[in-house]
């Protein structure tokens, strides 16, 4: 990695959303002489949340509702006191395990930046046709739902006038409540699964509000027309096998097919770095600091695992700014002893995976669960016995659940498990 | 006034690309119309990307003598237009006797059609070139000419190096009349009526309706779909072009790498009724994904990033059509250019000039030829010297806009000043968003890019011309 300039700093922040605003500001509190560095590949700070401008965003961390750009300004604003520095229109390369980025911009030229530590906050990107092999034509008119919502927040178009949405995602079903508020008319939103993906608050406010239906068991099997989308085939599935009933198939008319069919985080970095990784979080593996395998390197929001509400990005963002500033004024010789924590029984994965046996106190743990579960009983065993037991009403896989852990009962391994079946 | 030209070619694909370089070497005054709005629009950009060796064609055939001799012209072709070229070697690989016969009748045709360096070897040796080889294989023919190259950068190069040494290019021009007159012939051509003394008709899998036209019906143009999965680098890693023993609809699905390091398994071979149809289809992917598996067990096809289909141009006569029209010797065919037309391109250029000046045009040199046409310099090729220089000799070089395959914004401005006119048009100049996200997160900028550059509003810009509008409007005013 030979990128010149060489420039030093504490703690650099790969990524200006929300969970690297939030790291960077708390790093930043770690000491008054501390360096830190955020580098945002976007012109502005704040990442996806600026095209988010639907409110919602807020409730649990600032106690009131705001957009996505409301809320970025909230820790936008907190910089202005701090000497973090900002490099936007700046793009990480390369991450090498000795915390050597190599990063590009305009301004900037090509730099490696040696960093004391190192917060992963590159955030996630949308699963495209191309994966879902949908087959049918290649016209244009076929768009990722997040793609869809910048074209019309950020830059102010139209994408079509006539849309089906395939997938329940979040994003998906607030561009469907977005573009029949522009004047377009959604024609459904299909979901494979028998569930959604997305928030029940935006199934009720999104779709139901605005009289669109979700078809549940249902997936879109072919796509039509030579240069723009004329139509897609819809066609119910078999729960069982997820494959579409022959004869169920129906024509739809439209001019657009909106994917929202699921988030992958942008581990290019971390992977060529050497960072282990959780294969069901698709993210990097972390103890309760949200630490890496690679000492020094953090990683918070949705990069680490894909998160349903910003605020929960927050919380953790600040679990890991914390820590990384700690980390560049005392790096730690030792990595510790651990427990390991992992889930059974329908919890897909948690996080964090590992927690040191030293650690005191409290520690939340999020999951997720694989299947709906009404209601669900949640046990978390350490060594061989039940420490703890939580009961919910629901628990379904769109939604994050957390549970809070006290040390004080932990005397091995950790294992969360749902009683019951789906 | 009309204007005149020496030669019009039709069709710009490879093969009218090619030509259009090639007749470049000379004094002539000549257009290329298109029916699209960029070049490669046809089979040429949905294809499987290898060049080959030569042992497939009957010998005697012109498919057998132009794909040889093609596959030789390929490194100087590749060197002066700055196209990628990886000479890395095919494999035929025999599951039992049966495909072990097939194989020797390969090598046996291959040793008629003069391809050198091929050999045969058992299954173990396959291996070791290959190791993610199925284990059942027993034997495979190696043909060390066999190479890949990317065929929409080929075209697109012979086009510019073409336009740079005076050839013009009308775009959007699809050919609906073509009249014959006393010293040549009067098209229609979109918008544009071209006179030219010599026609070269290389309309893909058009070709036949474009020969009508002057009244020729003396071959058919059939097509046949081929469908394609094109997996992500991290499914990549191939070392050879992997074929299956042939069958009598082609060449048989492959597993082979691409020059970007990406992995693609195709094609299918389905004749088809529509000319235009590209669709993928269930029983396709089923197929590629049953067919590749069997090459290399150990395939990643969930690392699927995009699956696409191309449309082959088979001639009714089982050949190449590259000889004067019987109706009028200035009308030159260069028709049911199927495979190996990509490796054939350069050879079949070369003989189209032969049949020009067989049928009485004049080619002096044009002593102004520059056969160097220089690639758009790719920030991710660069060394990090390079990239420094690059930077502070223009700093859109510091801006990355697709970020999963790290192409700037200086590449992407140079592709539109070369002639992208649409986003696919910068996708396969540049290959913004060709990466994992398809576009998702640099579609909007490359269409600012778009907007801002050729000065056109965004409602206009499309995916790939005509009405692939990729915006229905504005937003209604606020109030």
């Amino acid at each position: 990695m030979e990128g010149k300039p060489m420039m030093k700093c504490d703690v650099a922040v790969i990524g200006g959303g929300p969970a690297g605003l939030a790291a960077a500001i708390e790093a930043a509190k770690a000491s008054k002489e501390i360096k830190v560095l955020v580098l945002e590949r976007d012109h502005e700070l704040g990442g996806i949340l600026q095209q988010c401008i639907h409110n919602g965003f807020g409730l649990h961390f600032f106690g009131e509702e705001l957009t996505g750009p409301e809320y970025a300004a909230r820790f936008i604003d907190q910089l202005k006191d701090t000497g973090i520095e900002i490099w936007s229109d700046c793009m990480a390369l390369e991450l090498s395990a000795d915390r050597k980025i190599l990063a590009v911009s305009a301004q900037h030229g090509l730099t490696t930046i040696e960093a004391g530590a190192v917060v992963l906050a590159m955030g996630c990107r949308e699963r495209t046709r191309g994966a879902l092999n949908i087959p049918g034509t290649r016209p244009a008119g076929v768009y990722t739902a997040g793609c869809a919502q910048r074209l019309v927040n950020m830059e102010g178009y139209l994408p079509g006038k006539r849309a089906v949405i395939l997938g329940s995602g979040d994003i998906g079903l607030i561009m469907a409540r977005r573009m029949t508020w522009e004047g377009a008319k959604v024609e459904m939103v299909c979901e494979l699964m028998p569930y959604s993906s997305g928030l029940n608050r935006n199934i009720v406010q999104c779709l139901e509000d605005n009289n669109i239906p979700l078809k549940f068991n249902h997936t879109v099997t072919r796509i039509h027309g030579k240069e723009r989308v004329e139509a897609v085939t819809v066609a119910e599935v078999d729960p069982a096998t997820r494959k579409p009933i022959p004869g169920t198939e129906q024509k739809v008319e439209c001019d657009t097919l909106l994917l929202s069919v699921g988030l992958i985080p942008e581990n290019e970095l971390s992977r060529a770095a050497g960072v282990e990784m959780d294969p069901v979080t698709s993210g990097a593996t972390v103890n309760e600091d949200r630490e890496t395998s690679i000492p020094g390197v953090f990683a918070c929001g949705n990069v680490l695992h894909v998160h349903d509400l910003v605020d929960n990005v927050s919380a953790e963002a600040i679990l890991a700014g914390r820590a990384a500033g700690a980390y560049a004024l005392n790096p730690r010789k030792e990595a510790g002893e651990y427990y390991n924590v992992r889930g059974q029984n329908g919890v897909r994965y948690v996080v964090p995976q590992r927690i040191h046996k030293d650690k005191t106190g409290k520690v939340d743990l999020y999951f997720r669960v694989g299947a709906a579960y009404k209601p669900a009983q949640l046990n978390i065993y350490s060594g061989d016995s039940l420490i703890a037991s939580r009961k919910k009403a629901v628990m379904t896989p769109g939604e994050m659940e957390k549970v809070t852990l006290d040390m004080d009962k932990v005397k091995g391994d950790l294992v969360l498990s749902i009683a019951g079946e789906a | 006034m009309v204007e005149r030209w020496d030669v019009v070619i039709i069709g710009g694909g490879v093969t009218g690309c090619a030509i259009a370089r090639e007749l470049s070497r000379y004094r002539l005054k000549i257009a290329l119309v298109e029916a699209a709005e960029d070049v490669a629009m046809g089979a040429s950009r949905a294809n499987s990307a290898i060049v080959h060796a030569g042992y497939d064609a009957e010998p005697g055939t012109l498919m057998a003598e132009l794909n040889v001799k093609g596959n030789a012209m390929y490194d100087e072709w590749c060197g002066q237009l700055h196209v990628p070229l990886q000479r890395i070697g095919s494999l035929v690989i025999g599951f039992n006797e049966e495909d072990k016969l097939e194989i020797e009748k390969l090598y046996q045709r291959g040793l008629k059609n003069g391809v050198p360096d091929m050999r045969i070897i058992s299954g173990d040796e396959a291996r070791a070139m290959e190791p993610r080889l199925n284990e059942k294989v027993i034997c495979a023919l190696h043909a060390g000419t066999g190479a890949i190259t990317c065929p929409y950068e080929m075209t697109i190069a012979c086009a510019e190096n073409a336009r740079q040494n005076g050839v013009q290019f009308i775009m959007n021009a699809p050919v609906r009349a073509i009249k014959p007159e006393a010293d040549g012939f009067l098209i229609r051509a979109g918008e544009s009526d071209l006179r030219a003394r010599y026609v070269i008709n290389a309309a893909g899998v058009y070709a036949d309706d474009v020969s009508r036209l002057i009244g020729d019906h003396s071959y058919s143009v059939f097509p046949r779909k081929g469908e394609y999965m094109l997996l992500d680098k991290s499914a990549g890693g191939f070392k050879k072009v992997i074929f299956q023993t042939p069958s009598k609809l082609g060449k048989g699905v492959l597993v082979s790498p691409t020059v970007d390091g990406n992995a693609f398994a195709g094609p299918t071979a389905v004749d088809i009724q529509d000319k235009a149809d590209n669709q993928v289809t269930d029983e396709g992917i089923a197929q590629l994904t049953g067919l590749s598996r069997k090459s290399v067990p150990s395939i990643n096809l969930r690392a699927v990033i995009t699956s696409f289909a191309g449309v082959r141009a088979q001639p009714s006569t089982g050949d190449f059509i590259i000889r004067p029209s019987e109706k009028h010797a200035h009308f030159i065919h260069a028709a049911g250019i199927c495979s190996p037309g990509l490796t054939s391109a350069p050879a079949i250029a070369q003989r189209v000039a032969d049949l020009l000046a067989g049928q009485g045009l004049e080619l002096p040199e044009n002593p102004e030829f520059d056969p160097v046409r220089l690639p758009i310099p790719a920030f991710r090729h660069m060394s990090n010297e390079e990239r420094i220089q690059a930077i502070k000799a223009n700093p859109a070089y510091g801006r990355i806009i697709c970020r999963c395959e790290t192409i700037t914004e200086a590449e992407i401005v140079e592709a539109i000043h070369r002639g992208a006119r649409s986003l696919d048009g910068v996708k396969r100049r540049t290959r913004a968003g060709m990466g994992r996200c398809q576009g998702g997160f640099c579609g909007p900028r490359v269409m600012e890019l778009l907007s801002r550059e050729l000065k056109v509003p965004m409602e206009r810009l499309t995916k790939f011309g005509g009405g692939s509008n990729l915006l229905v409007g504005k937003l209604k005013e606020d109030k």
